[in-house]
């Protein structure tokens, strides 16, 4: 049982901010890494990246996004409340070094998990400058943190509504035009990822994705989460998250994401009906 | 019977019933639908009938067939005097968990296949018995707990809550231990809860033998996955001594064109998805499944024939097992591949699959298979398949799970550099000691010896337990803090 110590809503109406008491999870894990959780006892198990990790207070964030069933439960939890299973760090961590300038590219609420690994590279001497784009102002996370870690912060909203008006790709061309960039670090939606990954190839920049497929137990056991990377089946829990983007089939990982579309909604139609009134709190 | 009593020197000539008592089973027309057991369980009655049929050989050859070595006749005669509570603390002596052993070892090579009786007639239904024994114990109150020695005043972790690890912790907090099991899911069983499907082992029996530990005073911790939140130096610095029976748990695929399309599962996720996390109960449960009209299940083991009659009872109208070799060369117990075949599973043998065939949707259409011919021998004493050119067909199904073992998992190895590991990254460990590369630590079940059976598993971990109880017994006791 992990209990949640902090909840904020970071954007209206579906992005949700947790620190969970996770002391022996927080001691280990590292940037780049993920946690698996159960709400309940008749709950799935879903991945979720690590937003924050604090060993001195031995507590993890996780940031959610209300999108299917299971983060929509976890949305109406209170501050209190216990998450009944809580399994992690699992996958490896983000690979830190010294690189002369890092660009992290995240997409929605993606720039969460980017957070801590900025904070990692910049740690470590290198220069960060983060990419990140939204749909409107009023969907942007993290932007004060990323402020905080990197020496620059480009921000892109399809509606111009801040920053610049286009997408992330766009503004990632435009910095890496200016050359000097090391390595690119995406955290976001595959179908970003497979796009930040086209853009940087031609500048032969280097780009590590974190791919987020579907997933049971985190161990390597089911195999429901392989990817093909460079033609050869991997495990995205043991073996990466974090793969070379270059070489990532994206179109397996999307059609895979796309599984259990039918039995999500299902799911959670089935919920809403029972829990009408939580919502509209 | 004529002539001479049967040579396992019974002392009074009796009449032998030639065929086993049967057993009551739910029809398969019923069965195929529910994941409800299969098999119903001898009535007292049964019981003491079958038990009957056992000779009480004096040198029971049955005993030499079991892994971890049951007294087999003694708990029979029990049985024949209708004193169940004796039967099952005999068979405790020995081992923990009759329950599930009665109802997924494969007596028929082991205790079965040694039974005297078996020369002639069919052997003595050993677990159908065993089975009987755990059962009425259960009924009664629950498992007992035995006795537990005096505290020793050592710690032993046990990684992984599968077949072996809980026969290491049973045997090591019986002699006074402290024994902590490290589990990597959300409840403890391992293959017995995620693997094993609830028509053939009930969860439920999983849960009491495992009450039984937790009574000794055995803490179990779930979402412990050793290798990530702790390592193996860490657990040594905490413990005396440190037993390993992770589970081989790395699902292999074939490699062949449209493995990855959605619909296609490996046995492990398919079964996993429907029994540790109950997938049949969808969507009062969240996590779902497949449900493919037409299934293919490609493998011919025990896990194969648990795929493919899960496939059936979550609602398809056909499944399709798909095996290389011919049905004598199948690796399954027969008993699984009997009701399978009751249940109406489709067998397609001599048949090995080439691709699988999407949709415009990225969804399993077809598989295209071929025909097998079997030539001469090969290393593993089977006759080896060939390819017959031409033979190439399509099976429609919307379903396919690929059931050809498990390679080692490397969570344990990679966080563990002096841990020595074989070349397919198995777990080195010695076989009659379970002794791993470093010292007070053990490893035993299938990520030592690839997959295999909860029965040899628990051999593994009762002959680690005795190693390490002589080694924990030979160390101080260090203070603690």
């Amino acid at each position: 049982m992990a209990r949640i110590l902090e909840k904020k809503q970071l954007r209206k109406p579906d992005v949700f901010y947790f620190k969970v008491a996770a002391a022996l999870i927080s001691k280990k894990a590292m940037p780049g890494q993920f946690v698996i959780l159960r709400l309940h006892a008749k709950g799935e198990r879903i991945p979720i990246s690590l937003a924050d990790i604090n060993p001195v207070e031995g507590t993890i964030s996780l940031i959610v996004m209300a999108v299917g069933k299971t983060t929509t439960e976890m949305s109406v939890m209170k501050e209190g409340d216990d998450i009944l299973d809580l399994c992690g760090p699992l996958g490896n961590g983000t690979h830190i070094e010294k690189v002369d300038k890092v660009i992290v590219v995240g997409g929605g609420f993606g720039v969460a998990p980017l957070y801590p690994i900025a904070r990692s590279f910049k740690a470590a001497g290198s220069e960060v400058v983060c990419v990140m784009g939204a749909r409107s102002k009023d969907l942007l996370i993290y932007e004060k943190e990323m402020e905080a870690v990197c020496s620059e912060v480009l921000v892109t909203t399809d509606d111009g509504s801040r920053g610049m008006k286009g997408v992330v790709t766009e503004a990632l061309r435009r910095e890496l035009e200016k050359g000097g960039t090391g390595l690119v670090v995406t955290v976001g939606p595959a179908i970003m990822m497979k796009f930040v990954s086209e853009t940087t190839r031609p500048f032969g920049v280097k780009t590590v994705v974190s791919l987020n497929p579907i997933m049971v137990d985190g161990t390597g056991m089911c195999g429901g989460c392989r990817v093909t990377v460079a033609g050869q089946t991997q495990f995205a829990c043991t073996d990466g998250p974090e793969f070379d983007g270059h070489q990532v089939d994206w179109d397996i990982l999307l059609n895979r994401q796309k599984t259990f579309n039918k039995e999500q909604r299902v799911s959670f139609d089935s919920w809403r009906q029972r829990h009408a009134g939580v919502l509209c709190e | 019977m004529k002539g001479e009593p049967m040579a396992g020197e019974a002392t009074t000539r009796k009449t032998i019933v030639p065929k086993k008592t049967p057993i009551p089973e739910q029809p398969p027309q019923i069965r195929r639908s529910n994941f409800e057991e299969v098999s119903l369980g001898y009535t007292p009655e049964q019981a003491k009938q079958e038990a009957e049929r056992c000779l009480q050989c004096k040198k029971p050859a049955c005993v030499k067939g079991c892994p971890v070595n049951v007294p087999i006749p003694r708990f029979i005669k029990a049985v024949q005097e209708g004193d169940f509570r004796q039967a099952i603390d005999i068979i405790k002596e020995a081992n923990l968990l009759p329950a599930v052993c009665g109802r997924v070892c494969p007596q028929e090579s082991q205790c079965e296949k040694n039974c005297v009786l078996g020369k002639k007639f069919e052997p003595v239904g050993i677990g159908r018995l065993e089975r009987f024994a755990a059962d009425q114990s259960l009924k009664n109150g629950g498992l007992r707990p035995p006795q537990v020695a005096q505290k020793s005043g050592k710690k032993v972790a046990v990684v992984g809550s599968g077949p072996s690890g809980l026969t290491v912790a049973y045997e090591l907090a019986r002699q006074g231990h402290s024994v902590v099991i490290y589990e990597a899911l959300h409840e403890p069983g391992g293959v017995l809860v995620y693997g094993i499907p609830e028509f053939r082992l009930p969860k439920s029996i999983v849960y009491s033998e495992i009450e039984v530990l937790k009574k000794m005073g055995v803490e179990i911790m779930t979402n412990a996955v050793v290798g990530k939140l702790m390592t193996i130096d860490e657990i040594m610095q905490e413990n005396d001594a440190c037993f390993i029976g992770s589970g081989a748990g790395l699902p292999k695929f074939m490699g062949i064109e449209g493995e990855n399309l959605n619909g296609v599962y490996s046995a492990n996720e398919f079964l996993t998805r429907v029994n540790l996390m109950r997938a049949y109960q969808f969507p009062e449960y969240d996590t779902p499944v497949t449900r493919g009209d037409r299934v293919a299940v490609f493998g011919g083991g025990n896990v194969a024939m648990d795929a493919a009659r899960t496939a059936l009872r979550i609602g398809a109208e056909e499944v399709i097992l798909v095996y290389r070799r011919s049905l004598t060369e199948l690796p399954a117990r027969k008993e699984e591949v009997h009701h399978a075949q009751e249940e109406g599973i489709r067998f397609e043998l001599c048949t090995n699959p080439v691709r699988i065939l999407g949709n415009d949707q990225g969804q399993v259409r077809a598989i295209e298979c071929i025909r097998m011919d079997l030539c001469e021998l090969d290393e593993s004493g089977r006759r080896s398949p060939k390819p017959v050119k031409g033979s190439e067909f399509e099976i429609p199904v919307n379903v396919a799970i690929i059931a050809l073992g498990t390679g080692a998992n490397p969570l344990i190895p990679q966080s563990a550099k002096n841990l020595q590991v074989n070349k397919r990254l198995y777990i080195i460990a010695d076989e009659e000691t379970g002794k791993t590369s470093i010292e007070g630590v053990y490893a035993g079940g299938d990520i030592v010896t690839g997959s295999a059976t909860v029965i040899s598993a628990m051999g593994a971990g009762r002959k680690a337990a005795k190693a390490m109880n002589e080694y924990l017994k030979k160390k101080p006791v260090r203070s603690r803090t």
